[in-house]
């Protein structure tokens, strides 16, 4: 099934809105003039446009989750998710995945211009949320024609986007699929977030943020996504992917990267500075840990009502968004007498699972979305 | 071996299938692949939630389209509301329980009504053969031996029957099946399976007494 070719070659487009004198309210009394959205489609619009789904993308991600870009050797992060015959059946659904607002990858961050002083926002870029982040989403649904998404899909803080989406547009969304996250970060969340911001903020050319033009702070950055890295995987990965490996069968030098596991997070650290903006990266993560999709109410309180159907997803060796925190949103949909599913997959990957286990993913989503899908056509209880 | 197995799937889940009204809410704790609620969401426009420990039955739980949480008999029901559904069904999933106490109260709080089915351990096929061969019994229904097993607890109808009556379970109705047909005189002794609808009530009201064995 998997092993059927791909969508092929995709290109990136770009939708902006809140032209002057018009502007996009944040969530935190801020706004933002000229706000584009970097996004990419696959598969087609049906005449009903009932067949849209969102794919919503974790921190570091883009709006390019599947295919190729022209002359890439690499496809988009969940390529083997999105398309022909996949979880994401681009025969059958229009799949739709952006880039969040704060982004660094096409979509209006802190890197881009500020249209008032023709320089990069910097610093000077309002604080964003996760709900700015599917408000931006929903006024693209919007511009693309559709009223109602079959399904809002994502991992992780992708996760979190789709349960902004269940509690902020609890009309416009069919059916929900929130992976490996929680409805707010735990104290060892931020706490590892901060570690990262705190890189970032230590590397001198950092220069509170307004470093664009000048050399950025890529050492910091790349200390904060080897933290990340450590945190995406288990012990148990780790050990079965380096070992006690050395890098050079030599001997040990005073502090060169003589351990594979050292080499591939400095690798992961360098590459990652490569595409990605330091400001972003403070900003997206504050969104992150700033996030509480329960208002500080009982979550059970917010899904009141909730038409969609969800199926909620962990993975059991994931510390980073370990299974309590996907248990808490399942019980908030009992509570809320929500139609749910939930499983929590074995696996060993650590919260990378939610990206490398794939057949156990596509099994659950592929068939979760046909009969969710179907219902609409069949009645309610068609099963 | 295998076809000497009893089939819980076959008659029981027909009897069960009956006893559920139609349009009606149901938990199944411990629903395997999801058979019989999808039988019911099918035939009886029943609005159902499946509970299941295995991971393969959940993916076949959710190609059925069935909803279905991961998680197992002992914590299932905890997080409902008092009377969130009309039946909480325990087909087969009692005897595997940590602490079946704590699980029919719960069943019978976060349902109006607890449909429970188990494997009779007084059948007199497992009599025999802990009387006369002094081993612990292997019955079509019980097809697991010691070292094997599932079932943390055995109980009798008797033993069933007489707890419902100590607590004030009040049983509506009481079904028991042998190999392939209904049970009818000696139930404890003759079937290999019992099926009780039950709900809190009050004490005295009693389908089943002095046929007990």
């Amino acid at each position: 099934m998997t092993d059927k070719k791909g969508i092929g070659t995709v290109e990136t487009q770009y939708y902006t809105f809140a032209h002057p004198p018009g502007s996009f309210i944040l969530e935190n009394s801020g706004r933002l003039g000229l706000v584009t959205l970097a996004y990419e489609t696959y598969g087609r619009l049906n005449n009903e446009r009932s067949n849209a789904v969102l794919i919503a993308h974790a921190l570091s991600g883009d709006a390019h989750a599947a295919g190729f870009h022209k002359g890439d050797e690499n496809p988009g992060w969940w390529d083997n998710m999105i398309g022909p015959g996949r979880a994401f059946d681009t025969d059958k659904y229009f799949v739709i995945c952006s880039n969040v607002i704060g982004g660094c990858r096409g979509s209006t961050g802190p890197s881009s211009i500020d249209p008032e002083t023709r320089r990069p926002y910097g610093l000077d870029f309002p604080s964003i949320t996760i709900t700015d982040m599917v408000n931006a989403q929903r006024l693209l649904i919007d511009h693309l024609g559709i009223e109602k998404l079959l399904s809002a899909a994502g991992g992780s803080m992708g996760g979190m986007q789709v349960l902004e989406w269940m509690v902020s547009y609890p009309g416009r969304i069919r059916s929900a699929i929130p992976i490996s996250t929680a409805a707010r970060h735990s104290p060892q969340q931020i706490a590892f977030n901060e570690v990262g911001r705190q890189a970032i903020m230590a590397d001198a050319n950092w220069k509170n943020g307004y470093y664009y033009g000048k050399e950025p702070p890529d050492r910091g950055l790349a200390v904060a996504r080897m933290v990340g890295h450590i945190t995406f995987m288990s012990d148990r990965s780790m050990a079965e992917k380096f070992g006690r490996q050395l890098k050079n069968r030599k001997e040990f030098s005073m502090f060169g990267a003589d351990f594979e596991v050292e080499g591939y997070l400095q690798y992961r650290g360098s590459s990652f500075v490569k595409r990605f903006d330091a400001n972003s990266y403070l900003y997206i993560t504050k969104a992150m840990d700033n996030y509480d999709a329960s208002r500080g109410r009982e979550l059970s309180e917010v899904f009141k009502g909730i038409d969609a159907r969800v199926l909620v997803l962990a993975f059991k060796s994931d510390w980073l968004y370990p299974a309590y925190q996907s248990l808490e949103i399942v019980k908030a949909c009992k509570l809320a007498g929500l139609e749910a599913s939930y499983c929590e997959t074995g696996s060993a990957y650590g919260h990378d699972a939610f990206l490398l286990e794939t057949e156990e993913e596509t099994h659950l989503i592929k068939h979760f979305l046909e009969k969710v899908f179907l219902r609409r056509v069949n009645g309610e209880y068609e099963i | 071996m295998e076809n000497m197995r009893y089939n819980s799937a076959g008659p029981e889940q027909k009897i069960i299938f009956e006893l559920v009204k139609p349009g009606s809410s149901v938990l199944d704790l411990g629903c395997g692949d999801g058979e019989l609620l999808s039988l019911l969401a099918r035939e009886k426009k029943v609005k159902g939630q499946g509970i299941e420990i295995n991971e393969k039955s959940i993916h076949e739980c959710v190609a059925k389209g069935l909803n279905v949480f991961h998680g197992d008999i002992d914590s299932g029901l905890s997080d409902y509301r008092d009377k969130s559904f009309d039946y909480v069904i325990l087909n087969h999933s009692l005897q595997e329980a940590k602490k079946p106490e704590v699980v029919l109260r719960e069943a019978l709080r976060a349902g109006r009504k607890a449909i429970v089915s188990f494997p009779n351990f007084a059948h007199y096929s497992a009599r025999l053969q802990i009387f006369f061969r002094g081993k612990t019994p292997v019955t079509p229904s019980l097809p697991h031996r010691w070292y094997d097993t599932p079932n943390l607890h055995f109980l009798s109808i008797s033993d069933f029957a007489e707890y419902c009556r100590e607590r004030n379970i009040m049983i509506e109705k009481s079904l028991f099946i042998g190999k392939n047909k209904a049970v009818y005189i000696f139930p404890n002794l003759f079937a290999l399976a019992g099926i009780f609808l039950i709900a809190n009530g009050k004490p005295g009201k009693f389908l089943m007494k002095k046929e007990d064995v």
